[in-house]
């Protein structure tokens, strides 16, 4: 398997789609000219021409209403927000067009648009351009919220976004695109709504999904460096959310973690834990832990900064807590 | 600072106990190790002790009151150090339905410690003198971390989810497992760690020093399919405990004998029963695969041979162990038997003398009973039941003859014994009391 950046993978995907499928069309800030503010539309408006890549104004709700548009008229626009903190803007277009748009007009027509960027928090980008706004998406009925953690991932589930029928919130990491991985060769495509066990373990589960797997991992390493072997569960699509894969590893190892960048209150991690404490109570040996970003805006300050993010070393203390390691305190 | 003494759970089962009689009264100086007062248990007449040293400052419920474990009963600090206790009159505290008292006031320094855990009883009697939260010097030491209490005021035990199933599913009562939780809260290893039961479990009462053999006290054996069949077919067709049941009458003629030999020699009488006792001891040596324990997911086969011996007492019945009876001399059986018999009637038996065994024996004998079916005692795979030794006519080398016989019959888990296993046993068994040289053999 060819080793890929992130970045890459994705470029793979959008390339392979837009040559599989004549309706398929990038649109977006500097996604053209300057070939993507993340370089992941390089070599796509020589391939594809100003017609299938198109640069626009600064204009976030502008170009999202197109897109819906455009969808609603039978293309497959692919729409990228510069970063999803500019996608604040166009949120009336996603939630209150491209989510409704099936059920309003009685299943007649569809919105096949991705909408796609990184999310979350990169380095000292302060409290405007550090936000995680997965479960704001995730909170709709109607979106389905993709979330890649590896390059595999990230070109296989955006070629299952751009041809699924409905609309997708595509949240790639701001951190991750220079990451590397193996990436299959040829035709790959990952389905929606199924999670992935990245490691395999007895003794804990953490649920993560986007850059905080790679921090679990990280953990997981740590723990078993002591004797404890976690189970990650990448979520891959936040909702549709896979409660099997989630189920059935804590029915195994009966403590649960759950990890992600964004905010505590009515986070995905909340909706994970509701999701174990009904259907696996009895599995339980322990109340399931979340980690989470500080409950702040995000400081400038790089200490503080650190101190608001999620890191490996959180996530280890988290399982430390519900496998009760700490009998002393 | 004063130190709350409240009601411990001193049987592995008890869920309240009486306050027979204060033992201390208020104002009388208190070590650590003194008996405070007498409660009696489900089980037993029991030592409530002190674990921290001081003035009993007061008795929170008058004698005979019956009070649910971990409630506040009394309260030790310095000589004239005000009581934080409940307010109101005494009366409103001595009715065993009342609760407030401990509920409302979380105890800054617990002067109980866990539950004594019936699988651990040699690792934490109920009578030991050290409280763990008091210096040498008998004053209540900061309470920097105090045990976690056994049931949290109120009686509701807070367990994991999780261990609530294992416990449920093991037998196991969850009140009665020290939590390692937070707050005491009961996890899935400490219902893990409860497990082997009474395998840790010393001799009891009558100190003889017995010479135990070192290595492992047990061998788990993981069930083999056919043993899973067995076990799943028998249970579906009569009972959980599919049992079956084996009878031999064994001519006592000779046993008789070495029974008044031994008398005639000078030494101290022994029954009967305690050549029985010992008989199966040995027997159970020779046939392992009988002294075990079925224990669910697989079979504990005992490298030690604990008979449980059932006594009947005013209230039901209890059966003390007679800890390493093979190892124990017909002497010292005798004397231990007596012992344990006697003071299960006072009702003063330590859990850790009545738990524990793997196997037992039921004679009804004394009591006229020709030959009788026992009821097996979990997890315990089999128990003889003896009947009564009687004069009867008998075909004996080639004419009728009257000679002493005695039926034994025994119950045997057919999960772990099959027939031709009880059956081995027995015939080894029959062939002791029938030649009781074959003991020592």
């Amino acid at each position: 398997m060819a080793i890929v950046t992130y970045r890459d993978a994705l470029n793979q995907a959008l390339r392979e789609e837009m040559q599989r499928d004549a309706d398929v069309f990038l649109m977006g800030e500097e996604v053209g000219v300057y070939q993507g503010a993340y370089k992941v539309s390089r070599g796509l408006l020589d391939e594809f021409g100003p017609m299938r890549v198109v640069d626009t104004p600064i204009t976030e709700l502008g170009f999202a209403g197109v897109g819906v548009g455009a969808a609603m008229a039978g293309l497959r626009p692919v729409i990228e927000f510069m970063t999803w903190n500019f996608a604040l803007l166009a949120i009336d277009q996603l939630v209150n067009s491209a989510a409704k748009m099936r059920y309003m007009s009685g299943g007649q027509v569809g919105v096949p648009a991705v909408f796609r960027g990184p999310g979350g928090s990169a380095l000292q980008l302060a409290s405007q351009h550090s936000q995680a706004f997965e479960s704001y998406y995730a909170h709709i009925p109607g979106l389905k919220v993709v979330m890649p953690a590896t390059p595999a991932d990230a070109k296989g589930l955006l070629k299952s976004a751009i041809r699924d029928d409905d609309p997708i919130v595509f949240i790639e990491g701001e951190m991750l695109y220079n990451t590397k991985g193996e990436v299959p060769e040829g035709e790959h495509v990952v389905p929606l709504g199924l999670a992935d066990v990245k490691r395999s373990g007895g003794d804990v589960t953490i649920v993560c999904h986007s850059k905080t797997v790679s921090l679990a991992l990280k953990a997981a390493d740590e723990l078993a460096g002591e004797g404890i072997e976690a189970e990650v569960v990448d979520l891959r699509t936040v909702r549709p959310l896979d409660s099997e894969t989630i189920l059935s590893s804590v029915a195994r190892t009966h403590r649960c973690v759950v990890a992600e960048e964004g905010w505590p209150f009515a986070g995905i991690g909340a909706q994970v834990v509701d999701t174990v404490q009904r259907e696996v109570f009895d599995e339980l040996d322990a109340p399931v832990f979340r980690v989470t970003g500080a409950d702040v805006p995000m400081p400038y300050n790089k200490h503080l900064e650190r101190a608001a993010k999620v890191d490996a070393g959180k996530i280890v203390a988290a399982v430390n807590q519900v496998l009760y390691r700490e009998r002393d305190e | 600072m004063s130190t709350k003494v409240v009601m411990e759970a001193l049987s592995p089962t008890m869920e309240e106990g009486r306050l027979v009689e204060w033992k201390k009264q208020e104002g009388e100086a208190v070590a650590v190790g003194d008996v405070l007062a007498e409660v009696e248990t489900d089980k037993a007449v029991m030592e409530l002790v002190a674990r921290a040293g001081g003035t009993l400052l007061k008795q929170v419920v008058q004698a005979g009151t019956t009070v649910p474990v971990s409630e506040l009963v009394a309260v030790i600090g310095e000589p004239g150090e005000k009581v934080e206790g409940p307010a109101g009159p005494p009366a409103d505290r001595e009715a065993p339905g009342k609760k407030a008292a401990a509920r409302t006031q979380p105890a800054e320094s617990q002067a109980t410690q866990p539950t004594p855990d019936r699988n651990r009883p040699t690792s934490m009697p109920p009578a030991s003198p050290a409280g763990p939260a008091a210096d040498t010097n008998g004053q209540p030491a900061p309470a920097s971390r105090p045990p976690p209490p056994a049931a949290p005021s109120g009686g509701r035990v807070k367990a994991s989810p999780l261990a609530r199933r294992m416990a449920a599913e093991r037998g196991i009562d969850i009140a009665t497992l020290p939590g390692s939780g937070p707050e005491g809260r009961v996890v899935a290893r400490d219902v893990e760690e409860s497990r082997p039961t009474a395998a840790k479990a010393g001799p009891a009462a009558p100190a003889t020093a017995v010479r135990v053999p070192a290595g492992q006290p047990y061998q788990d054996v993981p069930l083999s399919q056919i043993r899973k069949t067995i076990a799943r077919r028998l249970a579906q067709s009569i009972g959980p405990i599919p049992t079956f049941y084996l009878t031999t009458e064994v001519d006592m003629e000779r046993a008789r004998e070495a029974r008044e030999g031994l008398l005639a020699a000078g030494g101290e009488k022994v029954s009967f029963n305690d050549i029985i006792l010992k008989a199966v001891a040995l027997a159970l040596r020779r046939h392992p695969e009988c002294n075990a324990w079925w224990q669910d997911d697989h079979i504990r086969y005992w490298n030690e041979v604990h008979v449980s011996m059932a006594v009947a007492i005013d209230e039901g019945l209890i059966t003390p162990v007679i800890r390493h009876t093979d190892l124990k001399s017909l002497r010292e059986i005798s004397a231990e038997s007596r012992d344990l018999a006697g003071r299960a009637r006072e009702r003063k038996l330590a859990p850790e003398e009545y738990t524990g065994g793997t196997f037992s024996v039921s004679n009804l004998g004394m009591l006229d009973i020709d030959e009788f079916t026992a009821v097996i005692n979990p997890p315990e795979a089999g128990i003889l039941a003896v009947g009564r030794m009687a004069e009867r006519p008998v075909a004996h080398e080639g004419a009728v003859a009257i000679r002493r016989r005695m039926r034994l019959t025994m119950s045997c888990d057919h999960r772990v014994i099959d027939g031709a296993t009880g059956a081995r046993f027995l015939q080894t068994l029959k062939g002791m009391l029938e030649n009781p040289l074959a003991m020592v053999y």
